[in-house]
């Protein structure tokens, strides 16, 4: 899976977490801050964001990975920060699991 | 369904039981099941080992889209008196009771928020609220499960998802085979209801808690026998 793939699914579901919450953000694209200062998801948000990118990879594409792994979750910088960066971390976490 | 530690004992019970009602039940053991049913398909699984739990619910998800309802079972037990625990056998013990439960809820979970629906029941034990003496480790893990089901039902409330805790009274299964009679017969004594548990006594409280009409029961235990 490449990053333009991974995007979109991390984007889609991204517009679906902000619809369930009732935000009136609707623009969404790569810089779009998921964790930290100015995120438009609360930490539960994050959680069922998280799981239906888990779910839609396994579901969709035959893709069983943890996004929220051991390595992921003890690194400095959140893997989870913007929609871009957590696109990066999916492809990052199916290559992991294709070379295991 | 999916239910743990089907290979023997209760929860061998539960998956012959559910099966015949119809349920399309998926066990697990480390071992091969040993045994059949139309509707069973068994998984040999290590419940502490995170990689065969996700590899084994994967599996589950593909074939039959979702998951209703599980029931931790699985748990492995060392009746010893705590100065003769080996720090193995008490890490061992936590390891498929509390982190096995928890692998379990959190990946059949994963797969309940789907259809923001399910019913998990963690099995815990009496020998905790009666503080039996030779079940140390045991019964502190099986608080540790206690503890983890309350809080786990206030993390998947939202999506509908309830989550429970049941303990039975000694029923007689190979993990108590080799506790001492007369203190298997002290324990009986002490219940309000002087008897051996049954195993109908563990499908009549997984079927409450199961019930569509349960949606509002969780985070609780029942204990049978009135311990409380």
């Amino acid at each position: 899976m490449n990053k333009e793939m991974a995007l979109g699914i991390v984007v889609s579901c991204l517009k679906d977490a902000l619809e369930q919450i009732d935000s009136s953000i609707r623009e969404v694209n790569e810089e779009t801050v998921i964790v930290g200062q100015s995120a438009v998801l609360d930490s539960i948000s994050v959680v069922s964001l998280i799981v239906d990118i888990e779910q839609r990879l396994e579901m969709d594409h035959g893709i069983s990975i943890t996004l929220a792994s051991e390595k992921a979750m003890s690194q400095k910088s959140s893997p989870f920060r913007t929609a871009g960066v957590l696109a990066e971390h999916v492809c990052a976490t199916i290559m992991e699991g294709q070379a295991a | 369904m999916v239910i743990t530690g089907t290979r023997k004992g209760i929860g061998r019970y539960l998956a012959e039981t559910y099966s015949r009602r119809g349920f399309l039940v998926e066990g697990c053991s480390r071992g091969e099941a040993g045994w059949e049913a139309e509707n069973y398909t068994h998984h040999q699984v290590d419940v502490s080992d995170e990689r065969q739990v996700k590899s084994m619910i994967s599996n589950v998800a593909k074939r039959h889209g979702r998951i209703d309802v599980l029931l931790n079972n699985a748990a492995v037990a060392s009746m010893n008196h705590v100065l003769l625990t080996p720090a193995r056998a008490s890490n061992r013990m936590f390891e498929v009771n509390v982190t096995g439960t928890m692998l379990f809820c959190r990946d059949v979970a994963k797969v309940m928020i789907r259809r923001r629906y399910g019913r998990i029941v963690n099995f815990t034990t009496i020998v905790a609220p009666i503080a039996l003496a030779g079940e140390a480790v045991y019964a502190a893990s099986k608080s540790a499960v206690l503890t983890f089901t309350r809080i786990l039902a206030f993390e998947l409330g939202q999506w509908g998802i309830t989550c429970n805790s049941f303990g039975a009274t000694p029923i007689m299964t190979d993990m108590i085979r080799g506790v001492p009679q007369d203190k298997i017969d002290a324990v009986v004594n002490n219940l309000a209801i002087k008897r051996l548990g049954k195993y109908e006594d563990c499908t009549n409280v997984c079927d409450f808690f199961m019930s569509l009409a349960s949606d509002n029961i969780t985070g609780q235990v029942i204990y049978l026998g009135g311990i409380t």
